[in-house]
This record gives structure tokens, C-alpha cells and sequence, in this order.
């Protein structure tokens, strides 16, 4: 079953000079069809200005469509009745933790999103301590949140909407921000909430290592998608991705280059072990 | 000439209860033309470190030689300090404020009270360097892409020609390719004006490919100092602190567990396809 979906998705900005008059239109997003399985792993690559931040902004209906048409979970994003049901179904974390996190206390800050749907006091609690522990922030629920490093910011984040109990997350360069190892913490946290806890993920990042365990890629391309398929499809095409502004995993590259060595090897290596059983037997 | 840190130590809150001490002790010499890159994680002093270099932050104690003067002593022109060693912030791009892209990189060096003649010229050399194509000179900078606003942020500390460049993290938020192009941009400042180059940075991939030294801040004092290769040596006591040696670097550790003869403190792809290959081919 489809848990987002689009239908020839146009988005359109107007571009408007110091006087107001309209200088140009540019289409951010070009005829986008896209469906998302729930429960998956999906991932979207492309370099800046390809347009995969304004196609992630329609799946919790922050943008509307200029024509086609989003359904979240069944919803038509464009219903203004359903907005709210959409936001709660389609959570989003974004590139900066600083401008996410409002509470003085991490606990108050994940409940703040429940708090808002009309929660029972009860079950907000309920609902705070089930979040912060899948993120692995349990244990810092009372710490303010200016103690914490990036990457627990980020988690807390995560924990936000993850209290709203949403179907899927639209996670926006999440780890652009962090060092390694909050970069490290936070895809964890997002693997184990799609394989635990079963919610649909959709990461959109820089990071090529990071997405080489998602169900699917999707590469975007001037508002449209270009390419398409699971990571080792996808990475096995170095120059296409290279063409795009992209890269590959550091492993994937090092395979590709002893490749044109000479060495025979498969296409599309992901994992360190994958290139050692490929090279050691 | 160089830059030279004299047990630096920098206390934030000072007479506070709160009192943080952020930089400990740092002892540190940077040559001229050196590309520098200084790893840490978040919090671990690095900003700090690096904003004393222009005196934007004054140590609480210790002593920081421009060029063989201390920049503390009575009567230092610190504006002209300001001038020689340039820094740009992490999302330069934020900083933008002029109406066209030009004009924007003028600022720095207009309020250098040069010449207008002087100033358009190094606007001008300064965005040709940066690699701008000229039909953006007059366009206003927001209407730019994310790669192209932060040239034009560089540009504008290139316009003030300092000798030393500090960048902090200038690639995050990239796309690969606009990453490569900036990293590329600022090697190519290092090895054809001589400029020395501070780079504080994220990511141990571009640090391994692209610096001559590393130092790896932790708790605002000087962990390791060394090249590329002997500091990811020690990856171990690297991930204790939250940082990483380069993808790469693991592959070798692996392949070496498995009895191949490679050398693992190899910390570039290039590196790795020559040993690699090397081994196969005989």
C-alpha cells in the first residue's frame, strides 16, 4: 500500500522584480510521480537547486501543488479540511536543530507536538517517554536542551515528531549540520524507527555512505527525476551521478576505480565488507 | 613569518560560577603558506581557536605573534590585523545583505578606505578567482544557488587580500560536486597566491585529500598535530571523541585483517587503487 504518492506534481515559483512585476516563472518541480510503500526506506539524492527540498515540502503539505496532486496516507494534500491530519500523519525534521527545538526541557519539547493535537495528559507522557526512547535520549529528558551535542539535538528533533505518532517522516539533510558521530547517532535512530517501529522514511541528503542501506533511491534532476532504483542500481552508474553532481560512497568508488585497473569485481559495492569478500574470497 | 600561539587559554563566564574554560593551554606554530585543517566535534574549541587568530576573541591569557608581533601589545592595529587574516563562517551565504552581487564583495575593501578604483579592481579579481561567471556580477545575490552565494561570500574576504584565510566548515550543506569545487577553489588559493589556509571541517574525507596538517581539538586543547596519514593512525582514540578516520582507512584496516599486504594508513582513494592494484597486478 501507498503511503505517499504523486501525480504529475508541478510546482512553480514566480519570480518577481523590486516593483512587484513578474520577471519569470521557474518550475521547481517538473511532472513528479512518485510512490512511496509504507513501511520503506526511501531516499532522495540530487545537488542544490534540483528541487528535492520543494518536493519533500508537499508531503506535509507546507507547499501546494501548481497542478497534479500529493496524497498522504489516501489524503489529498490540497483538501484544506485535511491539513491538519496531514501534518500529523507527515512529519518533517529539517537541516538546523537549533530552529526546531522550543522547549527549556527536552521532555517538554517532544511533548509539545501532542500536546497540540489534544492529547490526554496521560498518554502525552506515555507518548514522550515512547519517542525519547526510541531515539536514545531517554536518559537526557530532564537536560536542557543548549546542553546537548548536535547530533542529540537532532535526535530530540526526530523524538518531536515521532510523539505525534506519524505514519511517515521526511527527514531534510538531517546530518548536514553534525560531526561524525552525530551523523552517526542520528541515521541510527532513523534506521531503527523504520525497522522497529515500522514508520516510512524519507531522508533526502549529501551524505552517499548514509543511504546505502534505504529500500529505494530516487535522484532529482532540474525539478524531475533522473534516475531511479535501489542504491546498488543507482551506485553502480559513478559517471551518471557524477554528470548530476553527485558521488558515491567512498567503497563504492574505490571498487569502481580498481575496476578500470583492471581487477574484477561486481558493480555497485555499498559496504567495506562486500569490497574484502569481493577482493579476499 | 608566521602564526605563533603561546600558551593560550581562553575562560568564557570568567568570574561566574558557570565559568567554561574553552581553549587549555594551547602551544602552536602555523608557517606561511600552510593548509591546515582542524578537526573536533561540535563544542570541542575550534571555533573558539580559531576566532582568536584575527582577535575577534581575546585570550584570557598567553599570547597570540602576527608576523612576529604580539597582537595584545599596546598600539597594535588589530583593524589591520583583521585585513591580513580573513574568516569566513559557516553559511557565509547568511551574511549577503548588498543589492547586487558586486557590490556586495566591494564592501570589505571600501571600508579598508581604499580607492574606488582600487576597490572595484580587487571586487573584480576577486570574483574572477572565486570562479563566478560574469553575467552574475550584477544579479542580486539571493537569486543565486547555494554553491554560487557562497562563493560570492569568499569572495568578498578574498576582495580584502588577506594572507591568511580561515574558512569554518565552508562546505556543509554542498552537493558533492559542490563541494569538490570549493575545496579545489581554496587549494588553488594555497598553492598559486601562497596563501595560508585554515580549514575547520566535518568531514575526515576532505581533510585527508585535501590539508598538509591536521589538528584535532578536544575539550579546547591540542589532542593530536601531524599529517593526514599519522593522525588517522590513531582512529581509535579519534572515535572516542566523536570524529572518524576516512571511509577509506577502514578498508585498509580490513583488508589487512584478512592478510592482505597493504599499508593501512592510507587515507586517500588514490592512495588505496595504487596499493590495491599494485598487489593484484603481481
Amino acid at each position: 500500500m501507498s503511503i505517499v504518492k504523486t501525480k504529475d506534481l508541478v510546482f512553480e515559483y514566480i519570480r518577481r522584480d523590486e516593483e512587484g512585476n513578474v520577471e519569470g516563472i521557474t518550475t521547481a518541480v517538473d511532472h513528479v510521480n512518485l510512490t512511496v510503500r509504507e513501511g520503506s526506506f526511501i531516499a532522495i539524492l540530487g545537488h542544490n537547486g534540483s528541487g528535492k527540498s520543494t518536493l519533500a515540502k508537499h508531503i506535509n503539505a507546507i507547499l501546494d501543488p501548481t497542478e497534479g496532486t500529493v496524497w498522504v496516507d489516501g489524503m489529498d494534500t490540497a483538501d484544506p479540511e485535511k491539513l491538519w491530519d496531514i501534518r500529523q500523519r507527515a512529519g518533517m525534521v529539517f537541516q538546523n536543530p537549533d530552529n526546531q527545538i522550543i522547549g527549556q526541557v527536552v521532555e517538554e519539547d517532544v511533548g509539545f507536538g501532542p500536546e497540540n493535537m489534544g492529547v490526554p495528559t496521560e498518554e502525552i507522557w506515555q507518548r514522550v517517554e515512547e519517542s525519547l526512547r526510541a531515539v536514545g535520549m531517554y536518559e537526557y529528558r530532564k537536560y536542557s536542551p543548549n546542553k546537548l551535542s548536535g547530533g542529540q539535538k537532532q535526535r530530540v528533533s526526530i523524538a518531536g515528531v515521532l510523539a505525534m505518532h506519524p505514519k511517515v517522516i521526511v527527514l531534510d539533510e538531517p546530518t548536514a549540520m553534525l560531526d561524525p558521530s552525530g551523523r552517526k547517532e542520528v541515521i541510527r535512530a532513523v534506521r531503527a524507527l523504520n525497522q522497529v517501529e515500522g514508520v516510512t522514511v524519507i531522508l533526502i541528503t549529501h551524505y552517499m555512505e548514509e543511504i546505502v542501506h534505504a529500500d529505494q533511491v530516487f535522484v532529482m534532476d532540474q525539478g524531475r527525476i533522473a534516475m531511479e532504483g535501489t542504491p546498488r542500481e543507482v551506485f553502480s552508474r559513478v559517471e551518471e551521478l557524477k554528470s548530476l553532481r553527485l558521488d558515491v560512497p567512498q567503497v563504492t568508488l574505490l571498487a569502481y576505480e580498481l575496476k578500470k585497473r583492471g581487477l574484477e569485481l561486481p558493480d555497485g559495492i555499498l559496504t567495506t565488507e562486500e569490497l574484502v569478500k569481493a577482493l579476499c574470497g | 613569518m608566521s602564526i605563533i600561539l603561546d600558551h593560550v587559554n581562553y575562560i568564557y563566564g570568567g568570574d561566574t560560577p558557570l565559568a567554561v574554560k574553552a581553549l587549555d593551554d594551547i602551544c602552536l606554530t602555523i608557517p606561511d603558506g600552510q593548509f591546515l585543517g582542524i578537526i573536533g566535534h561540535t563544542g570541542s574549541g575550534k571555533s573558539t581557536l580559531v576566532q582568536h587568530l584575527n582577535g575577534l576573541l581575546k585570550a584570557s591569557s598567553g599570547h597570540i605573534y602576527f608576523d612576529g608581533q604580539d597582537i595584545y601589545e599596546k598600539g597594535y592595529d588589530l583593524k589591520a590585523l583583521r585585513s591580513k587574516v580573513g574568516l569566513v563562517f559557516q553559511y557565509p551565504e547568511h551574511q549577503l545583505f548588498e543589492i547586487d552581487v558586486f557590490t556586495d564583495v566591494c564592501f570589505g575593501p571600501k571600508n579598508l578606505g581604499l580607492s574606488q578604483s582600487e576597490v572595484q579592481y580587487r571586487a573584480y579579481e576577486a570574483l574572477k578567482s572565486v570562479g563566478l561567471p560574469e553575467d552574475l556580477y550584477y544579479q542580486s545575490p539571493f537569486e543565486l544557488s547555494g554553491g554560487q552565494k557562497r562563493r560570492v561570500a569568499i569572495a568578498g574576504t578574498l576582495a580584502m587580500k588577506p594572507q591568511v584565510l580561515i574558512l569554518d566548515e565552508p562546505t556543509a550543506g554542498l552537493d558533492p560536486r559542490g563541494r569538490d569545487e570549493i575545496l579545489d577553489l581554496i587549494k588553488k588559493l594555497q598553492t598559486e597566491s601562497g596563501m595560508t589556509i585554515l580549514l575547520v571541517s566535518h568531514s575526515m574525507e576532505d581533510v585527508a585529500e585535501y590539508v598538509d596538517r591536521i589538528l584535532v581539538i578536544n575539550k579546547g586543547s591540542i589532542l593530536l598535530d601531524g599529517v593526514p596519514r599519522e593522525v588517522f593512525r590513531h582512529y581509535q582514540e579519534l572515535e572516542q571523541i566523536g570524529l572518524a578516520a576516512p571511509q577509506v582507512t577502514y578498508i585498509m584496516h580490513a583488508l589487512r585483517e584478512k592478510g592482505l599486504e597493504v599499508d593501512d594508513s592510507v587515507t586517500t582513494i588514490d592512495e588505496a587503487v595504487d596499493q590495491i592494484a599494485g598487489l593484484f597486478r603481481r
